[in-house]
């Protein structure tokens, strides 16, 4: 009786929340409608508007050289006025502003829709984790191999679905996510499965080991800042702009004698090479690696730094990944809804204002909407 | 041996099927992969877990099953089909003109936003799923057809066969091929192409509401993330039978399902879930049409 008593207790309560999610469905529906309808237009408008403020104030401070060196050396200095705790969140943020950076470059640059990213992220720890606990390989050599063969993996995955439609890359990366990370769980004696890698050595230079929170703070924003020159660098570079011409309009692109196929290539063997180097420095950061840390979730995260900063924008997914590492941080109870509001915050950055928070004004035109037909 | 894993292959394929008809229908129209759609089949098997559970209050469910299953799946089908709609209204029609990435990750938006909304009001943990229908079934010699496998089956066919009939013989069928061959066209002749759309969505998510109904009665668990292994392996039934092409679904879902179950018998069980990847991989490498698509070249 007592076990009865307990089902239709549980079932009740999952019929209310059943209810819960439909009308919060239709309540989302109504926002919409409200907002497109004529009252709601100066709503949306406001709303707009005050995006439009922040990103020109960001925009200013970005185009000014200036403040670009006020913000190195704050960053260089900020250390010491922390303690460890939030050391490790902003050197948190820098792992995560490189995952965004590479991501970037295949959605943001070359306009590709990449979900297993954070696959790249995982063979790249783990290629560090099990150099290093099974052959002795120090940081530095694995750095490179993590990120060549997380580059080799995106070149494969790309070798086999860009000579077809764009979209495909998408799924094809998220079942490689799925896959990566049965071999993970499953294939015990290179990967300890579920328990993961312990007892990764730390990164050394000579007799100095990186052990301090502030060593690996130091080590990310050297290699944040090597990440940040070489991508930008590459943006207005022939390959860069081959790309925008690929996101604009790719049959013209062709026609313009870019090869399509290999630019796309290109783009996810590069953006993996990123996830690749990450992968390392948190394998070298922890420690200790385990397939939690590589989830789908995970790619979503990334995927809603580079979505909410700005497709395309260097500065943009950097205040993305800022934005999303230390506002969870700050807003505790936010925690269990984070996914939740990222999922729809996608959405509506979609339908609202797809350049992003700081987009760039050439990116911005092109995802205008615009009727075809 | 052998032959009993066909018949759990055909179980799982037929659900297979459902889910990559949705996919297809989609796809042909708006060339869109709607990411989102594993999470309707999830939702599906949540509404069926709470609807279910409301006619047990009532008593519905002792006096006549048959019946009872019958609302269940109706009301399945409505609050999903809702679903759908809702979906496509507020996440994919604003972008119908926008460039062809936006639509996608909105479509991811959506699927994330749902699995955690279902997380946070039904917790995380599996639910269990009464079994309504009796056990056992048709055995001969050392295989078994159970009576869970014969509904799977038989509904899951009758859905087809009506889907099959519903757009090659009425109105609104003919109107959804036409505006799969072409919109402007289709518009121009006087179709409604945001109707098409519109039931598009709200058919398929009814079929995979009905697959996501079947399977947590199948397996007896329900839980929120379980559409996204089910979503990369309808896609990659739609993707084996040629996207766009209904036929090709279908198909598609029966052949990948007695692949898997074969491949999970005879090679690794724990790798089951990656034979759908690798007969995706080699379906993009050597016949990217698919088995039954044919190649149509991009428009400009």
């Amino acid at each position: 009786m007592g076990i009865e008593q307990s089902a239709i207790t549980a079932l009740m309560k999952s019929a209310i929340s059943g209810g819960i999610i439909f009308c919060g469905i239709i309540l989302f529906e109504g926002i919409k409608m409200f907002l497109t309808a004529s009252g709601g237009i100066a709503v949306s408008n406001n709303i707009k508007g005050g995006l439009q403020s922040v990103h020109n104030i960001f925009k200013k401070a970005i185009l000014n050289k200036g403040l670009l060196l006020v913000l190195l050396i704050l960053l260089i200095f900020v250390p010491f006025a922390l303690n460890n705790y939030y050391i490790d969140i902003l050197t948190i943020t820098g792992i995560y502003a490189i995952l965004a950076l590479g991501l970037n470059i295949v959605v943001g640059l070359a306009g590709l829709l990449d979900l297993g990213y954070i696959a790249f992220y995982a063979i790249g720890a783990y290629s560090y984790g099990i150099l290093n606990t099974e052959f002795g390989i120090p940081f530095w050599p694995a750095l490179l191999i993590g990120g060549l063969l997380a580059a080799f993996a995106g070149m494969f995955l790309g070798m086999i679905t860009l000579r077809l439609r764009g979209d495909y890359l998408a799924i094809v990366t998220l079942g490689f996510l799925m896959i990566v990370h049965l071999i993970l769980n499953n294939w015990d004696s290179l990967t300890h499965g579920p328990n993961g890698i312990l007892g990764i050595s730390s990164p050394s230079i000579g007799k100095f080991v990186f052990s301090e929170p502030i060593h690996f703070y130091y080590l990310i924003l050297v290699i944040s800042i090597l990440a940040i020159f070489i991508i930008n660098r590459i943006n207005n570079s022939r390959i860069g702009r081959a790309w925008i011409a690929i996101r604009e309009d790719e049959i013209a692109a062709s026609a313009m004698g870019i090869n399509v196929t290999t630019m796309k290539i290109l783009a996810i063997t590069l953006g993996a090479s990123w996830a690749g180097v990450a992968g390392v420095f948190f394998a070298g950061r922890y420690s200790f690696i385990s397939p939690e840390s590589f989830t789908f979730l995970e790619t979503v995260i990334v995927l809603s730094m580079v979505v909410l900063g700005g497709m395309g924008s260097i500065p943009g997914v950097i205040l993305g990944a800022a934005l999303l590492i230390i506002l969870p941080e700050v807003l505790r109870g936010f925690q269990d809804y984070r996914m939740l509001v990222f999922g729809g915050a996608m959405v509506l950055m979609m339908v609202f204002r797809p350049q992003g928070l700081i987009g760039n004004p050439r990116r911005k035109i092109e995802l205008m909407p615009v009727n075809r037909e | 041996m052998f032959l009993q894993q066909l018949i759990n292959g055909f179980t799982l394929g037929a659900v297979y099927a459902l889910i990559a008809l949705g996919y297809t229908m989609v796809y042909g129209i708006l060339e869109l992969i709607n990411f989102a759609h594993g999470e309707i089949y999830m939702l599906g098997a949540y509404i069926t877990i709470i609807s279910l559970s409301i006619l047990t209050i009532t008593g519905l469910t002792s006096k006549s099953l048959i019946l009872s299953l019958l609302i269940v799946l109706i009301i399945t089908t409505i609050i999903s089909g809702a679903y759908g709609l809702t979906m496509e209204r507020a996440a994919y029609r604003p972008l119908r003109h926008a460039p062809r990435l936006s639509p996608l990750i909105s479509a991811i938006g959506v699927s994330i936003f749902l699995q955690n909304y279902v997380m946070l009001t039904q917790g995380s943990a599996d639910k269990i799923f009464p079994h309504i229908l009796p056990p056992g079934g048709l055995s001969m010699a050392d295989v078994t057809l159970t009576y869970m496998q014969m509904f799977i089956i038989i509904t899951s066919v009758f859905l087809m066969t009506a889907l099959h009939t519903f757009i090659r013989k009425t109105r609104l069928g003919k109107a959804m091929r036409a505006t799969a061959q072409d919109k402007k066209m289709a518009s121009l002749v006087g179709i409604d192409i945001d109707t098409v759309i519109m039931v598009t969505f709200i058919t398929g998510s009814a079929l995979a509401a009905v697959a996501g109904f079947m399977v947590a009665m199948y397996y007896g668990l329900v839980n929120f993330y379980m559409g996204y292994v089910a979503g990369i392996k309808a896609f990659t039934a739609a993707v084996l039978g040629g996207i766009g092409n209904i036929q090709g679904a279908v198909f598609g879902g029966f052949l990948l399902g007695i692949l898997e179950s074969l491949g999970a018998a005879y090679i690794s069980s724990e790798y089951k879930d990656a034979f759908a990847f690798i007969i995706l991989i080699l379906i993009l490498i050597f016949k990217p049409t698919g088995l039954l698509g044919e190649r149509v070249p991009e428009k400009v």
